[in-house]
């Protein structure tokens, strides 16, 4: 115990704490939330908010910000919406365009704060309103996806019980999240991301490709904010122009939450996972709830972003700022 | 030669182009009419719906980017305090009240945000974030997410009536401009902002309070987008929560980026930031006058920003000035 309260993982063991005890608040206050049925929802329901969290983890430990992935996952659905719908492409290509173009936006992004020394919430708070400026400018109301490919993949999963079905939103999320815990804390591009958030001046006396990674890490957080617009499109079978209002914050959150340093270079993507999961939960009981404004959600997840930001500044404190 | 250094001088040339757009592609543009005791035209409608939003946010915004910060909550403590302002009404509360009542409440959010920049020392984009998402959740839940209209003589007045032939917002806001210009360049006010923006660091051991400094920009900035909100809400004699605000912050940061205040912060331009808003309002206009929907019009505002921070941006300026220079010698 003294070992986990003295380590760097102290931030971690506290994110789990709370999302126990919040998990059995509400085993004890409502009935049925205890069961499988409840997370695996959970897991459905936030699988997109998982998948935006992960490559907003990697802006954030390589010291950047990103506050265009809630416009780009409106705008890829929309897109693929309209391709499909419109222009009758096939599914599977129009998923491809889609995260390719997610990509580009972000690699544009992280190109344009590397070489002109922007600062990162200003361009990417100007790729947010151009993005969901472009997703009304694709169709400024929802749209249905009518087709066969994702009305068989709706039904598809991996049988977990009677009743119970991992679908293709989760499935993804849980993969990419053991992908990126691999490349996070097992590959040359890892460490380069913990370099560069901790400090760019050495990283780049070390030799390290400074502009390579940082760029890598906007378009990582591009595409996975697209492929967050692919789930929610498989989850809704509807491409919506006003989705993801505010969701920059949530996927921030879930990043501090699970004890990322805001200022770079210090963090996990497991974190990122249990913060997902905790801001999951919150929604979970407030939908429980059901007489609680939903209006508390956005309260919620601003408070408890807040919170853990001052927990950190504790315990950075304490461990001299290490 | 000077003129041409100062900041103010762009902005003028981008709105006169734009302007002599507008007249060319529509006919009476520039035309005015006295009605009633009261000046009509276009050009005043561009005047008072500039002065009623983007203006006045970028008055409060300007001085907090002076400082090297940036409030991304304005739009938000815009729906808190025109929610605020509507119910106090329909309680039956005097107009000085319940005006009151809302700008406390957003100078009050405001200060919240200066204490997370200041004392907790966050970066203001995570601790303005937060008050953005938390203060519209503030602004539902007052409201129960519903629109709040109201029937009160004096708060329609604010927005809507005129005082010496000009809508109330045009003279009001250009005022509280030119006080606050005053006030701070009168005395050192802003030359304590801009050292703070410039090197925190350097300002705190030259005895500036610098941590006042910010708490004080992000209060002001509370108060003008709370005088914002109460406009917006008088105008349309109701407060929509949902609505109210939403994508202003955008405007905002670009009235200020146009006028010439360098985003690194340590120097600013009020009277370039009124230019600004002048310029997005017309701009706003122009695109609606060309079809394109209200929804769409953050793409070009969004690619204005990036184009006039490109042009700010140390590289495009050392490859601008090696052109000249060797221009010059040529």
């Amino acid at each position: 115990m003294n070992r986990i309260l003295s380590s760097r993982l102290l931030p971690l063991a506290a994110t789990a704490l709370v999302l126990l005890a919040l998990f059995a608040v509400a085993g004890w206050q409502y009935e049925n939330f205890f069961s499988p049925r409840v997370v695996l929802n959970l897991f459905k329901d936030r699988a997109f908010l998982g998948v935006i969290a992960i490559g907003m983890t990697f802006v954030i430990l390589g010291g950047g910000i990103d506050l265009s992935v809630g416009a780009v996952m409106a705008f890829t659905t929309v897109f693929i919406a309209s391709l499909i719908g419109r222009y009758g492409w096939s599914a599977p290509a129009a998923i491809v365009v889609a995260l390719v173009v997610g990509v580009v936006f972000g690699m544009l992004q992280g190109w344009i704060i590397q070489s002109f020394r922007i600062p990162a919430f200003l361009v990417t708070l100007a790729g947010m309103f151009f993005a969901r400026g472009m997703a009304f400018m694709v169709s400024p109301r929802s749209l249905e996806i009518v087709d066969p490919f994702y009305a068989d993949l709706a039904d598809r999963g991996i049988p977990l019980g009677p009743g119970l079905l991992l679908t293709m939103g989760p499935l993804l999320f849980v993969l990419l999240l053991g992908v990126a815990m691999v490349v996070a804390h097992g590959t040359r591009f890892g460490r380069q991301v913990y370099a560069l958030g901790g400090n760019e001046a050495s990283a780049a006396l070390m030799g390290l490709p400074v502009a390579a990674t940082r760029v890598a890490t906007y378009a990582l957080c591009g595409g996975c904010a697209a492929l967050g617009g692919v789930i929610s499109t498989l989850a809704l079978s509807s491409g919506d122009p006003t989705r993801g209002n505010g969701l920059e914050l949530d996927a921030i959150a879930a990043a501090v939450i699970g004890g990322t340093v805001l200022t770079g270079g210090r963090g996990w993507l497991f974190g990122t996972f249990l913060g997902v999961l905790i801001l999951g939960t919150i929604k979970t009981i407030l939908d429980f709830n059901g007489s609680l404004d939903p209006a508390w959600l956005r309260i919620a997840s601003g408070g408890l972003l807040l919170s853990f930001i001052l927990l950190q500044k504790l315990l950075g404190g304490r461990n001299g700022g290490n | 030669m000077n003129l041409f250094r100062s900041t103010v001088i762009w902005p003028l040339a981008a709105l006169a182009a734009l302007l002599l757009f507008n007249a060319a592609a529509s006919p009476g543009f520039f035309q005015l009419e006295w009605k009633d005791g009261r000046l009509f035209g276009t050009l005043v409608d561009i005047v008072n719906q500039s002065a009623r939003v983007p203006m006045l946010l970028a008055l409060g915004m300007t001085l907090v980017i002076a400082t090297g910060g940036v409030d991304l909550s304005v739009g938000s403590l815009m729906a808190v305090s025109g929610a605020v302002a509507a119910m106090q009404v329909n309680r039956g509360a005097p107009l000085a009240a319940a005006v009151g009542l809302a700008l406390l409440a957003t100078a009050a959010l405001g200060l919240l945000n200066g204490l997370l920049v200041a004392k907790v020392r966050l970066q203001p984009i995570i601790a303005t974030l937060v008050t953005m998402v938390a203060g519209r959740g503030l602004a539902m839940l007052l409201t129960g997410s519903q629109m709040v209209p109201f029937q009160h003589k004096g708060l329609q007045w604010l927005a809507n009536g005129s005082l010496l032939g000009l809508p109330v917002p045009v003279l009001l806001v250009p005022l509280l401009a030119v006080l606050a210009g005053f006030a701070l360049r009168r005395t050192a006010a802003a030359l304590f902002l801009e050292a703070t923006g410039d090197n925190e660091t350097a300002s705190r051991f030259a005895g500036i309070r610098t941590d006042a400094v910010r708490m004080a920009v992000y209060i002001f900035s509370g108060f003008c987008a709370g005088l914002s909100g109460v406009l917006e809400a008088s105008n349309i004699a109701a407060a929509d929560p949902a609505r109210i605000g939403d994508t202003r912050e955008l405007d905002a940061i670009f009235a200020v980026v146009a006028g010439g205040t360098a985003l690194a912060g340590g120097r600013f331009s009020l009277a370039g930031s009124i230019v600004g808003a002048l310029l997005l309002q017309t701009l706003t206009l122009t695109l609606y006058n060309q079809n394109v929907p209200p929804a769409v019009a953050p793409v070009p505002k969004a690619i204005v920003i990036l184009a006039v921070c490109l042009l700010h941006s140390p590289r495009v300026r050392a490859a601008l000035a090696r052109r000249t220079a060797s221009a010059a010698k040529a």
